[in-house]
């Protein structure tokens, strides 16, 4: 296995992986407060949806010639990473709450409970709001994961290796789900952002400068510089904020004193 | 009938916007600007691949600019 396919697999396990558990943490708290039942049909229906979306668009999207989906497909990967680096970049300088399981899962917990038992049915596994926001939250986070299984692997010509990779990332985080039965806080899941936008990033950086006619020095090989480069840029900016957060804290703490002593 | 069916319309542009482009517009000025540097540069026959990391770079540090500024 070369090493793209390796960072290709890599970047569909971790970005799955994130989406699963915020999926996971809504399914969980549908499932422990409302109806188990109804909670895993949402579920199943979802993936019935998401399993057409990546059927209908795989061989669609693999039928492109190769320039101008490394192009389109460049550009998406590189907007969705840069969406994901500037959260994460915002999120390790201190701008930005850590995302926590905990929280959500106590905030879903709470609006399940508070949506009473007006809606309770016969269709939908007994309880169509337990269904409905299963359903929703596993097609909204896999939809970006279906994307990236899809572009991903028509970009390597492996469809089947990226969708194996969301598999296994499913696999992995139902399992801890099943274990311990309430919010997956323990997964590093601000850690794991952090690695996919630097993934999607890179890819989207080669693909899109390949698309629109650039050859980098090295092909394929270049993606291993590419990445390490990617990854030191951003230290380098939360280095910078947290800096310039830090001071702004400072200034603010000691404006109120020198406000006094003027 | 027909404001049910632009409501229907607009709320489906906006779903795609908001996967799409998400909080802030300039990461997504900044890629298409530096694809299509890049493709300016490929076509006069220079050496193009920086292009497209240098103007992102750029967009992002401006993006995170205006984030941080709010605080």
């Amino acid at each position: 296995m070369n090493s793209s396919l390796v960072f290709l697999f890599i970047a569909a396990f971790l970005a799955c992986a994130v989406e699963a558990v915020e999926a996971t943490t809504v399914v969980v708290a549908v499932g422990v407060t409302r109806s188990w039942r109804a909670s895993l049909h949402g579920v199943g229906a979802g993936v019935v949806v998401l399993a057409a979306i990546v059927a209908a668009l795989g061989p669609a999207i693999a039928s492109i010639p190769l320039n101008p989906l490394r192009l389109v497909v460049g550009a998406l990967l590189l907007i969705f990473g840069l969406g994901w680096l500037r959260k994460a970049v915002l999120r390790a300088s201190g701008y930005k709450a850590l995302h926590d399981e905990d929280a959500a899962f106590a905030k879903q917990t709470a609006a399940a409970e508070a949506a009473g038992s007006q809606r309770r049915g016969g269709l939908f596994g007994g309880d169509s709001y337990a269904f409905t926001l299963a359903f929703k939250a596993v097609v909204l986070e896999g939809l970006e994961v279906a994307f990236i299984v899809v572009t991903f692997g028509a970009n390597a010509h492996n469809i089947p290796l990226a969708a194996l990779a969301a598999l296994c990332a499913i696999l992995v985080i139902v399992a801890v789900a099943i274990k311990v039965r309430g919010p997956l806080s323990k997964v590093p899941e601000n850690t794991i952002k952090y690695a996919v936008g630097i993934l999607l990033s890179s890819f989207g950086t080669f693909w899109g400068a390949e698309g629109a006619g650039a050859r980098w020095p090295g092909s394929d090989a270049s993606l291993i510089g590419i990445i390490p480069a990617i990854l030191l840029v951003s230290f380098a900016v939360v280095a910078v904020l947290r800096r310039q957060r830090e001071r702004a804290e400072q200034l603010a703490a000691a404006g109120p004193a020198q406000g006094v002593t003027a | 009938m027909l404001a049910t069916i632009t409501k229907m319309i607009r709320s489906f542009g906006m779903f795609w916007w908001d996967f799409i482009v998400g909080e802030d517009v300039t990461i997504a000025i900044a890629v298409v600007l530096g694809l299509a540097g890049v493709a300016a540069l490929h076509a006069a026959k220079v050496t193009a691949w920086w292009a497209l990391p240098v103007i992102w770079v750029l967009g992002l540090g401006l993006s995170l600019a205006r984030a941080t500024k709010k605080h």
